[in-house]
């Protein structure tokens, strides 16, 4: 199962959200599994039409993932997964 | 009676409380997060915000006891409805919601960016599209339809008839203003008598401008609107709107509108120069009114900054209920006056960027 880590401005919206362990193939898959324990945390991370969405960056295994558009990065059991947003002022 | 003033500003919501004596700050909502619309549903008190999230996108979110409580509900979604051929549009900010009449207690509408008008029958669980106004030959032409200072069009203003439920108006900048006498399912452009003067032909049917745009519910054929290209009046529920900018070139350009509740006649803007300059006239802040239906404007200055001033009051930030008018700026400044405007005292000096006001 990889690990899977959040920046901690996605506490405030979801308060039980933790590091944590999912099994699963694809960065997508992961943040449809995310969506079943964390309901509504999909639509914080992606567009409607699926896409990470600009100002949020998912790293597998320290590296930005290719694939923003259809989430298809392969993830294995050992990798770590962060979920950060990405820097902007204001 | 004790009166709420909801302040949606860039860096939360600021609510207010015992309007009309000393104004105190009760609480503060969604600390540190951009609002870009705040609506009060007067049929049953339900508070609604959105908030513009800069990484995590738009949410939506009602209270139903006068914000102390909030609860995230679906926010309107495109379903992959093409704003252009092959381009999907997605939501990018909510601007207005609007009940649907007192006879549709769980209807809402919503107007969004881009060019999106939606619809709830059930107090706004669950929104869809009006595929009719999405389906508008006008919306899909990209010269009838276009973003103002964005990317994409959006829908700013609606405007319920109260006689009747199935009569309104929405306004989108720019496209300019659309009617729909059977509850949404045509639409009509409403717009002859407007200047669009940055089109190569400034009488075009559709590819207007208004800012913002109210009806008087006491004389509901009375609309107004502040237009880009200046101040505009129709007598005849849309059908016709006349021109009623000052005379002299002033009052003409702004965003800010408030309209007398019962007297036809009576309005106030908060002018601002030019669409390039986009600051107060002079630098000096003031409020324009008109009681002949903008044949005259007098200027409301009292208690107002009269030199070095560079606020900008947006369309959404300057409210009316009885005697009583508030207008928040740019540079998160909030005036408030208790005898229309004739004379004013300021709240705050020390909000962020004011985008909404809302009396409740």
């Amino acid at each position: 199962m990889a690990r899977v880590k959040f920046t901690s401005a996605l506490k405030r919206f979801f308060p039980t959200l933790t590091e944590m362990d999912i099994s699963a193939t694809t960065v997508k898959e992961t943040l449809q599994l995310l969506e079943i324990t964390h309901p509504g945390i999909l639509g914080y991370l992606t567009e409607e039409n699926g896409q990470l969405r600009k100002h949020v960056n998912i790293f597998v295994k320290g590296e930005l993932i290719r694939d923003r558009v259809t989430l298809n990065d392969a993830v294995t059991a050992k990798d770590e997964l962060i979920i950060f947003q990405a820097l902007s002022g204001g | 009676m004790q009166t709420k003033l909801l302040v949606g500003s860039s860096k939360g919501l600021v609510i207010y409380n015992n309007f009309g004596s000393e104004l105190k700050i009760i609480s503060v909502q969604f600390e540190g997060l951009p609002i870009s619309m705040v609506y009060v549903d007067e049929r049953t008190n339900t508070w609604w915000v959105a908030v513009s999230h800069r990484h995590w996108g738009e949410k939506l979110h009602r209270s139903q006891d006068e914000g102390n409580h909030w609860q995230e509900v679906e926010v309107p979604n495109y379903n992959n409805y093409q704003y252009a051929p092959g381009k999907v549009a997605s939501l990018k900010k909510i601007w207005m919601m609007q009940h649907a009449g007192v006879d549709r207690p769980e209807e809402l509408w919503l107007g969004t960016e881009p060019g999106g008008l939606f619809y709830s029958n059930n107090n706004g669980n669950k929104f869809h599209m009006v595929e009719s106004l999405w389906n508008h030959p006008s919306r899909q032409d990209p010269k009838q339809w276009f973003g103002a200072g964005k990317d994409y069009p959006f829908i700013h203003s609606i405007v319920l008839d109260p006689r009747d439920s199935n009569h309104l108006f929405v306004g989108v900048s720019c496209a300019g203003v659309f009617e729909t006498q059977d509850g949404g399912k045509n639409w009509q452009a409403k717009n002859t008598g407007l200047v669009a003067a940055y089109l190569p032909n400034p009488n075009a049917e559709i590819g207007h401008d208004p800012h913002r745009i109210l009806l008087c519910p006491k004389h509901p054929d009375v609309l107004w609107q502040q237009n880009h290209c200046g101040i505009f009046k129709s007598t005849d529920s849309g059908e016709i709107w006349e021109d009623i900018s000052g005379q002299s070139g002033f009052p003409k350009y702004g965003f800010a509108l408030a309209i007398d509740e019962h007297d036809p006649l009576t309005a106030w803007v908060v002018p601002a120069h030019s669409d390039e300059q986009r600051i107060p006239v002079d630098l000096k802040v003031v409020v324009c009114k008109t009681t002949d239906g903008g044949k005259n404007w007098i200027t409301l200055s009292r208690g107002l900054p009269d030199s070095n001033a560079f606020d900008l009051v947006l369309r959404h930030s300057f409210v009316k209920k009885g005697n009583t008018l508030a207008f928040g700026t740019n540079n998160g400044n909030l005036y408030l006056s208790d005898d229309e405007g004739n004379s004013w005292k300021v709240i705050s000096q020390n909000l962020a960027m004011i985008n909404y006001l809302t009396l409740a």
